[in-house]
């Protein structure tokens, strides 16, 4: 009998203990959310589109960009880039009924228009044969190229050429 | 038959016997007032922007796409209404327009384009209509705000320019050749000249 009371007193003992370590722990962790939120808060690290606007506010918008429409290539970053767009393309329709940007870029078309033909690489099949019409995965022009803004980069971009980096390896080498 | 005919025929010939020149001209004039102008004025009724969108038909389809086009709000706020685009100006081509028009009665009274997928099976067959009449009077309604003499090549972008001095100077292309589907979305354009 004596012994029972002893064995539940220590489970009840061990439950207890396991409590209490567990609201220690809660505690802990709560604790440590609200200071990495204070942190995040007071350091502004993060931007975003609301840019720290109250929650009851409507935060004005920024003014829309103008497309640049200049129609002059622009350098590719690395050779693989899809072209960029260097005219505006509002109202342009590519669906299943009709691709607006085909009307000049397509094969048949690029005499009238002068512009651009799009690559062979868009005439291939996944399996790489070439098909007498663009493939149905390069239909969607606008999954790859896109235009461009005339505004400031919203994050400093930190992007560098090959060209500059294999320049800055080799004048390291020669200093050497 | 033949003696009604007749019978109305001698009526007309003959001077009035009750009413009086004076009367007769007048009233003449009046009525006239009133019968012409009161057509005119249903005429201009049925010209109107809301007109057109009374029917469900143009209210969800052609003019729920010209909402986010050029010709419905841009810079200068100055914007196309329906008949501004697809019923000339002139009175005579007007009346003619007016009376082909009576047709999309037909339309809508046997519910040609009742659905959105009926209408999208027809667009190809409606766009043709529209650009071969802009073809055929070389883009009149365009014509009607756009006017080539005052187009400022040196505000055009570089692309456009060219082609308006050139294509369009001489006379060789009009507007709607390359202008297809700006207000609305455009039908299968295979087989069009200038797509593919």
């Amino acid at each position: 009998m004596n012994q029972l009371i002893a064995k539940r007193s220590l489970a009840n003992n061990e439950l207890l203990r396991s409590r209490v370590l567990t609201r220690l722990f809660s505690a802990l962790f709560l604790f440590a959310a609200v200071l990495s939120q204070m942190a995040l808060s007071t350091e502004k690290e993060i931007a975003t589109l609301r840019d720290e606007t109250a929650i009851d506010d409507q935060k004005r918008p920024a003014v829309l960009p103008k497309v640049d429409n200049s129609d002059i290539k622009k350098t590719r970053n690395y050779p693989m880039q899809p072209p960029l767009i260097p005219h505006t393309v509002r109202g342009y329709e590519v669906n299943l009924k009709v691709n607006k940007c085909m009307s000049c870029h397509s094969r048949s078309r690029t005499e009238d228009s002068q512009a651009p033909m799009v690559s062979v690489t868009h005439f291939m099949d996944r399996d790489g044969n070439f098909l007498a019409e663009i493939s149905p995965r390069r239909y969607f022009c606008n999954q790859c190229h896109v235009t461009q803004m005339k505004t400031k980069e919203l994050v400093e971009n930190t992007f560098v050429d090959m060209h500059q980096l294999m320049k800055e390896k080799q004048s390291k080498n020669s200093n050497r | 038959m033949k003696k009604i005919i007749r019978l109305g025929w001698q009526t007309l010939r003959k001077p009035s016997a009750h009413f009086s020149l004076g009367f007769l001209v007048v009233g003449g004039f009046i009525s006239g007032v009133i019968f012409w102008g009161g057509f005119n004025t249903a005429l201009e009724l049925t010209n109107t922007e809301e007109f057109c969108i009374s029917c469900h038909e143009m209210e969800s389809n052609p003019y729920a796409e010209l909402k986010p086009t050029i010709h419905f709000s841009n810079r200068s706020g100055v914007r196309a209404t329906c008949p501004d685009c697809h019923v000339p100006h002139k009175w005579t081509d007007k009346i003619a327009r007016k009376m082909q028009a009576s047709k999309e009665v037909w339309g809508k009274v046997f519910g040609t384009i009742n659905t959105r997928e009926k209408f999208q099976n027809l667009r190809r067959h409606l766009a043709e209509n529209e650009w071969r009449r802009l073809k055929a009077n070389d883009s009149l309604e365009c014509r009607n705000c756009h006017n080539f003499d005052y187009m400022d090549f040196t505000e055009q972008s570089e692309r456009a320019a060219n082609q308006h001095s050139t294509s369009l100077a001489s006379g060789e292309k009009t507007c709607i050749d390359c202008h297809k589907g700006i207000a609305h979305q455009l039908p299968d354009m295979k087989g069009v000249e200038g797509w593919n």
